[in-house]
């Protein structure tokens, strides 16, 4: 029961359909990976497994540890455990990162229950310092003018602070030099553990050199195409994916 | 944040919608004729200079037409014969709590006002109808010379200054709202702060309609005395009635050579009050006027706080936050008046219309061919929530003349779905997630408010929220 289970799902946008059938299991304490060309339809399925409003579900389910989450609204999703680190981050001016992200863990205490704030700021900064970022960050607009690495940190950040079950990570590579890459991916290495499974969603195999998964899918045309193991990931790299789905 | 948002709800909500039952000792009736203005010059015997000033005044407003051919039509809504326009329980507020009658205590007692005095204010006056109940300044800002009464104090007791400015800087004729308070005005606050005083906390004023039908004409001056500084802040509330209650103020700041004046407004009305206020300031030389303006409540708003800049390198500045709810029209802006060389006027304005909701922001700059070096800055942000939402702009900004910097910058926005999905992710309600987006927009202004303000004006901000969405 402790998996993310993705079934048969189909989703469209419209009237045009971008998932077709796909079917994914994602136990605590993994890592999966997803990678795919541009328009298989990797982050529509992020986007669809956190509730965005723009995408209908046609068919098949989506189970967090067996409860089907697709009835929920995205804050529902959000509060029984998922996380999305989203490729592009959302800037929200005059918001800054310290209130926003203490609005979130407070939305996750039960009602009538305020956050200490000494124990939230002690908890903020050694989490911050563990993804170097300045503690100056905190009373910055959430991603306002901030650069793509910076960007990047902030959403795992967030991930640390809300400790979700399953995380979502949507190109979370995009964007960063390898500096960037290095920090960012040493901050989800950390948060790897036998309570939390991951599904790491990439272009580039580069991510995987630090990020090492469990498991390797392969998408094309809305659907899991090819599943293995992590060197799956350096045959995509070296051969490209047209060999996936001409098979 | 939802959970802390919720459990604030229920206590906010009636945070000005209640109502105790009150006797009143004085009540001129219903309508307004010379009988209504002599009975209240009676009640408050007034000085004869005064009821020729009211009766003038009376004359005026009957000439003058409403102001439809420019602003909104519901102001012919306002029904004058259906108004009362005097209520009291006496003409003498009094210096202690304890001496304030029951009925009227309780009500200032449930919004928080005796509280906030002992905790961060030098003094406090607090009107309930048409007269303050309550008036007291801390002893040692009053031993510094500084003067802080009710109107009517300050016409009979301290006329050598009163009589001085009274009237001065808002004409009687300015405008007809402005010459219907100057016919029935009562209650409200004069301030007088010496040369060289700087009075270190602010001085607060509490505005309470308890009545149907009511009208609410309060009359304040402030004069800041040469290098004298001051911060004046006033809170509004009424209950919700079934029909509409008019409040319509006239506030007169002078400040003189070097003096600053601070002049901070919440105004949380129901949704019913017609709120027509008329507020300016005229700044003399080096002296520098600043109105902060937040407007929440009240069925249609119509204020435009101004500075007159009279002499060299004076200053004003308006801030102003609007929140159009649902079925409310906030008409706001400003008025700036460059009298003198090298003045400087900067107008921050940021409005939020949600629902049904209408923002219209009127700015008024002008500068004339004969000045030099004058500067004006205009910033004018209307965020929208709702597809029904409403926001204009009508800026008037007249330069003439050379060597003058003028800057004007205005930008409509609406809350991004995306920016609400980010936040949702995060395990923020849609609401608390718009919540935190509105407040975020004002962030910046909010933060000019003194620090007991800027909190409840987040939680009025949440609670209009609240019930924007889902």
């Amino acid at each position: 029961m402790s998996t993310l289970s993705i079934c048969n799902l189909h989703a469209s946008i419209g009237d045009k359909p971008i998932l077709r059938g796909l079917t994914l299991e994602i136990p605590k304490g993994q890592v999966h990976a997803i990678m795919g060309k541009n328009g298989s339809g990797k982050s529509t399925l992020a986007k669809v497994m956190a509730g965005h409003p723009d995408y209908t579900v046609t068919s098949g389910d989506v189970l967090l540890d067996g409860e089907s989450i697709l009835a929920m609204e995205p804050d529902q999703r959000a509060r029984l455990g998922l996380f999305l680190a989203f490729q592009y981050p959302m800037e929200i001016p005059g918001v800054t990162i310290a209130n926003f992200i203490r609005a979130a863990v407070q939305s996750r205490l039960p009602q009538g229950e305020e956050l200490e704030a000494t124990d939230y700021y002690a908890d903020l900064y050694s989490k911050m310092d563990a993804l170097s970022i300045p503690r100056a960050f905190t009373s910055r607009s959430v991603n306002e003018g901030f650069s793509g690495g910076e960007k990047k940190r902030c959403e795992i950040l967030q991930m640390a602070m809300l400790q979700p079950k399953y995380a979502v990570l949507d190109e979370t590579d995009s964007g960063l030099d390898i500096d960037a890459l290095k920090i960012v991916s040493s901050g989800v290495n950390a948060l790897r553990s036998p309570e939390v499974g991951m599904l790491v969603i990439t272009h580039y195999q580069r991510l995987l050199d630090y990020i090492i998964p469990d498991k390797v899918h392969v998408m094309a045309e809305g659907k899991i195409v090819l599943s293995g193991e992590k060197d799956l990931a350096l045959k995509l790299e070296s051969e490209g994916y047209d060999w996936v789905t001409a098979s | 944040m939802k959970t802390d948002i919720q459990s604030q709800i229920e206590a906010d909500r009636s945070v000005g919608d209640f109502r105790y039952d009150v006797d009143y000792a004085y009540d001129a009736g219903v309508g307004l004729s010379e009988a209504t203005i002599d009975y209240i010059c009676d009640v408050k015997k007034d000085p004869d200079w005064v009821r020729a000033f009211r009766k003038e005044a009376y004359r005026k407003f009957l000439a003058m037409p409403m102001p439809t051919h420019w602003a909104t039509k519901d102001l012919e809504n306002i029904v004058f014969e259906n108004i009362r326009y005097y209520l009291s329980q006496g003409q003498a507020p009094k210096r202690t709590w304890e001496e304030v009658p029951e009925d009227v205590k309780r009500t200032f007692e449930r919004l928080g006002i005796p509280e906030q005095e002992r905790k961060f204010l030098a003094g406090v006056e607090a009107q309930f109808d048409s007269e303050a109940a309550y008036s007291n300044i801390k002893a040692a800002v009053g031993e510094q010379g500084v003067i802080f009464v009710g109107s009517a104090e300050g016409l009979k007791d301290h006329p050598e200054i009163f009589k001085k400015w009274f009237g001065k800087v808002i004409p009687t004729g300015d405008n007809k709202f402005s010459a219907l308070n100057s016919a029935v005005f009562s209650g409200g606050s004069f301030i007088y702060v010496p040369p060289g005083v700087k009075v270190s906390h602010p001085l607060q004023a509490y505005f309470r309609i308890n009545a149907q039908n009511f009208g609410q004409f309060e009359r304040t001056l402030i004069i800041a005395d040469e290098g004298a500084e001051v911060t004046y802040m006033e809170g509004c509330t009424a209950p919700k009635f079934e029909t509409a209650t008019l409040h319509s103020a006239v506030v007169e700041l002078v400040a003189l050579k070097g003096a600053k004046i601070q002049y901070i407004t919440v105004q949380n009305w129901s949704s019913n009050v017609f709120n027509l206020v008329t507020k300016r300031g005229l700044a003399h030389e080096d002296a520098e006027i600043k109105w902060i303006d937040c407007n929440i409540g009240s069925r249609l708003t119509m204020k435009y706080p101004g500075v007159i800049m009279k002499g060299r390198r004076a200053r004003g500045e308006v801030v102003s936050i609007a929140l159009a709810g649902d079925g409310q029209h906030q008409d706001t802006g400003a008025k700036m008046v460059h009298a003198a060389d090298e003045t400087t006027s900067n107008i921050i304005s940021k409005s939020i219309s949600l629902g049904t909701g209408r923002s219209t922001y009127r700015g008024m700059v002008h500068i004339p061919k004969h000045l030099k070096k004058c500067k004006n800055n205009t910033e004018c942000d209307a965020l929208l929530i709702n597809a029904e939402s409403r926001t204009d702009t009508y800026p008037a900004i007249t330069v003439r003349g050379q060597g003058h910097s003028v800057q004007h910058e205005a930008s409509v926005s609406q809350i991004n779905a995306e920016q609400i999905f980010y936040m949702q992710q995060r395990g923020l309600s849609e609401a608390a997630a718009m919540s935190l987006a509105v407040n975020g927009f004002v962030n910046d202004l909010v933060q000019q408010f003194p620090m007991e303000y800027s909190v409840e004006l987040k939680r009025l901000i949440d609670l209009e929220m609240e019930g924007s969405v889902g």
